[in-house]
């Protein structure tokens, strides 16, 4: 009995006390069961251990993120003393003609599906091609997860040398091999420069997927292979109907944590570009923190992360079943 | 028949291997020998071995203190979030894992939305209230912040291990009259300690190369971190590579000396501190 009214009161520390009224008269008769097995009731110091990482979480992390859908109904610029309550009407700016809004959400699609496609093709392949643990395999994994352990903005750097149009690596190594004629202007390219960033991001994490991947592929059976191969199957027949099925939950992890990524690429993309030239790199997340710290809109900012949020939640559940059917379907 | 197929396979595969092994490196060591050039000599020849080495560039940062400064603070920034979040992550994995029914679940529950929501969604109120209480330009700001973003892979991590562990070991020890507090310490964390350092790895590796908080809070070039500092020097330095990536060198090197030593626990600590969070 103490040790329950104790519990209830750590436990209001999280949330509201009223709920220990409703839960009151229902943990009457339970009571007797737990005695019985007295080991297995809640020891109400457990709740102590919680409290510092809740404090600090609640705080820094969960208010905010509702605090961010109220500021979206004010047209707050984040230095006044006041503002006032616009109702939905930074929702209604963003949809009606916002066209740096909707350059942004398409710059975040074009993205996310370039690197999607582009960096769980890459992972697969090398995965396949360094499977077995052989040493000379074992060192060009490490080699290409090395790039994951930079940072964003070192990889940035070292890019915008490669990109640099008058005496980049690619322009130069374009020139050397007599393809003058295929010179860019890389990041400089509106129309283009968001795919050579998605080319960079690939570079950065696709080692980091391949290991996913590998661990994938080491958990298949050989027997099967075998099987399969006495079958007389032809190698696209073993990847098509064995490989591929059995990897299917490390496709789903290498999709799901390489949209996120792409949607959150905004270090590498700040670092690079900006989200310049002129929002031909924007995306959702390069926007939202120049609408607030560069132009000072904070409400309009947060009507933007608000979306945001919106299109990673509707983007992760269409992927989800994508990934369902399309390993279903194989 | 299958003789010919094989091999034309094999020199495909060492081919495609060889290639991507030179997309990795090359940039890299041109990067590496920059560091070592002169401007004009870099412009002469960009891609070139460095005939006169110099250390100029690293001169030249470390003039007036600036990047050792901003080293300094991303030590400081660094050790300190990876060490606190360690400690708050694990006393809460031990009490979420520990509390049975719907209550050990909702609060695992809460936790885990933190994984779902954008850095970018919370960071205005983030900046406000940090702006409120003075705590923009300040490192301890950056730690707070760090443990209250990465808590929830870390708590999610830690508790995925400790509900793998039978609870009757915990019920043995309170048996023998150990308290929580001495359960968590001579029980719980002990076994723990692979998920323990592939956590710490994970975080090591998140908070020194973090950019998005020191942007938003850090305006004071003497506080600032390492990726703040050097986005600086670009705007400062625009297309002085040489600079540039000699910076890039000393902000790198301790990650890069960390993965050599320790490559194992970095792929699975990075890996699995990605995926599942």
């Amino acid at each position: 009995m103490t040790s329950d009214t104790v519990q209830g009161e750590s436990a209001g520390a999280a949330a509201p006390p009223r709920s220990l009224t409703f839960t009151e008269p229902e943990a009457e008769p339970r009571r007797k069961r737990r005695r019985r097995q007295s080991s297995r009731r809640n020891d109400p110091r457990l709740f102590l251990f919680l409290i510092p990482a809740a404090v600090i979480y609640l705080w820094l992390v969960l208010w905010p993120t509702v605090q961010a859908f109220r500021f979206s109904l004010t047209d707050w610029d984040g230095l006044s003393a006041t503002f006032n309550e616009v109702g939905l009407g930074n929702y209604r700016r963003l949809f009606g003609g916002d066209s740096v809004f909707t350059q942004a959400v398409g710059n975040s699609f074009k993205f996310m599906l370039a690197v999607v496609t582009g960096q769980t093709t890459l992972s697969l392949v090398l995965a396949l091609a360094l499977q077995r643990n052989t040493r000379t395999n074992i060192a060009l994994r490490a080699l290409y997860f090395f790039p994951t352990v930079l940072s964003s903005v070192s990889v940035a750097f070292v890019w915008s040398f490669v990109y640099d149009p008058t005496f980049g690596l690619a322009n130069t190594l374009l020139s050397a091999v007599g393809l003058g004629s295929w010179q860019q202007p890389w990041l400089g390219d509106q129309s283009l420069a968001i795919y050579y960033l998605a080319i960079v991001q690939i570079w950065f994490h696709a080692g980091q997927m391949m290991v996913v991947y590998i661990a994938g592929l080491q958990t298949i059976p050989p027997e099967l292979f075998e099987a399969v191969d006495l079958d007389g199957a032809n190698r696209w027949q073993r990847f098509r109907y064995l490989t591929w099925p059995l990897v299917a939950p490390a496709t789903a992890i290498v999709v799901a944590y390489t949209t996120i990524q792409s949607f959150k690429a905004f270090d590498l993309i700040y670092a690079s570009t900006g989200g310049g030239p002129n929002h031909a790199t924007e995306i959702l997340s390069t926007l939202i923190y120049n609408s607030a710290f560069r132009t000072f809109e904070f409400g309009y900012a947060a009507a933007q992360s608000v979306i945001f949020v919106l299109v990673v939640a509707l983007v992760t559940v269409v992927q989800r079943r994508a990934v369902a059917l399309s390993s279903r379907g194989g | 028949m299958a003789l010919a197929a094989p091999s034309v396979r094999g020199v495909a595969r060492t081919v495609g291997l060889t290639v991507y092994s030179l997309i990795i490196l090359v940039p890299l060591t041109v990067v590496l020998f920059t560091t070592l050039k002169t401007s004009p000599q870099m412009y002469a020849s960009p891609f070139g071995l460095p005939t006169t080495p110099t250390l100029d560039n690293f001169g030249e940062l470390l003039e007036g203190g600036r990047l050792g400064t901003s080293l300094l603070n991303s030590v400081v920034v660094t050790l300190s979030s990876v060490v606190l979040t360690l400690l708050v992550s694990s006393w809460a994995a031990y009490g979420i894992a520990r509390i049975l029914g719907w209550t050990g679940i909702v609060v695992f529950g809460v936790f885990a939305l933190g994984l779902a929501v954008p850095a970018q969604v919370a960071m205005i109120p983030q900046y406000v209230i940090f702006k409120q209480i003075g705590l923009t330009n300040s490192l301890l700001g950056l730690i707070l912040i760090n443990i209250a973003v990465t808590c929830p892979v870390a708590i999610f991590i830690l508790t995925g291990f400790l509900k793998t562990l039978p609870n009757e070991l915990f019920e043995a020890a309170e048996i023998d009259g150990a308290g929580q507090w001495r359960t968590y310490w001579s029980i719980a964390l002990p076994l723990a300690k692979p998920s323990f350092a592939a956590v710490a790895i994970f975080l090591f590796v998140m908070h020194w190369n973090d950019l998005l908080y020191p942007l938003l809070f850090i305006t004071d070039p003497a506080k600032a971190t390492l990726p703040k500092a050097l986005l600086d020097f670009k705007g400062e330095y625009t297309t002085n590579y040489p600079v540039l990536f000699a910076g890039v060198l000393v902000a790198s090197a301790p990650m890069v000396i960390a993965y050599v030593f320790l490559q194992r626990y970095f792929v699975a600590g990075i890996t699995a501190g990605a995926t599942k969070g």
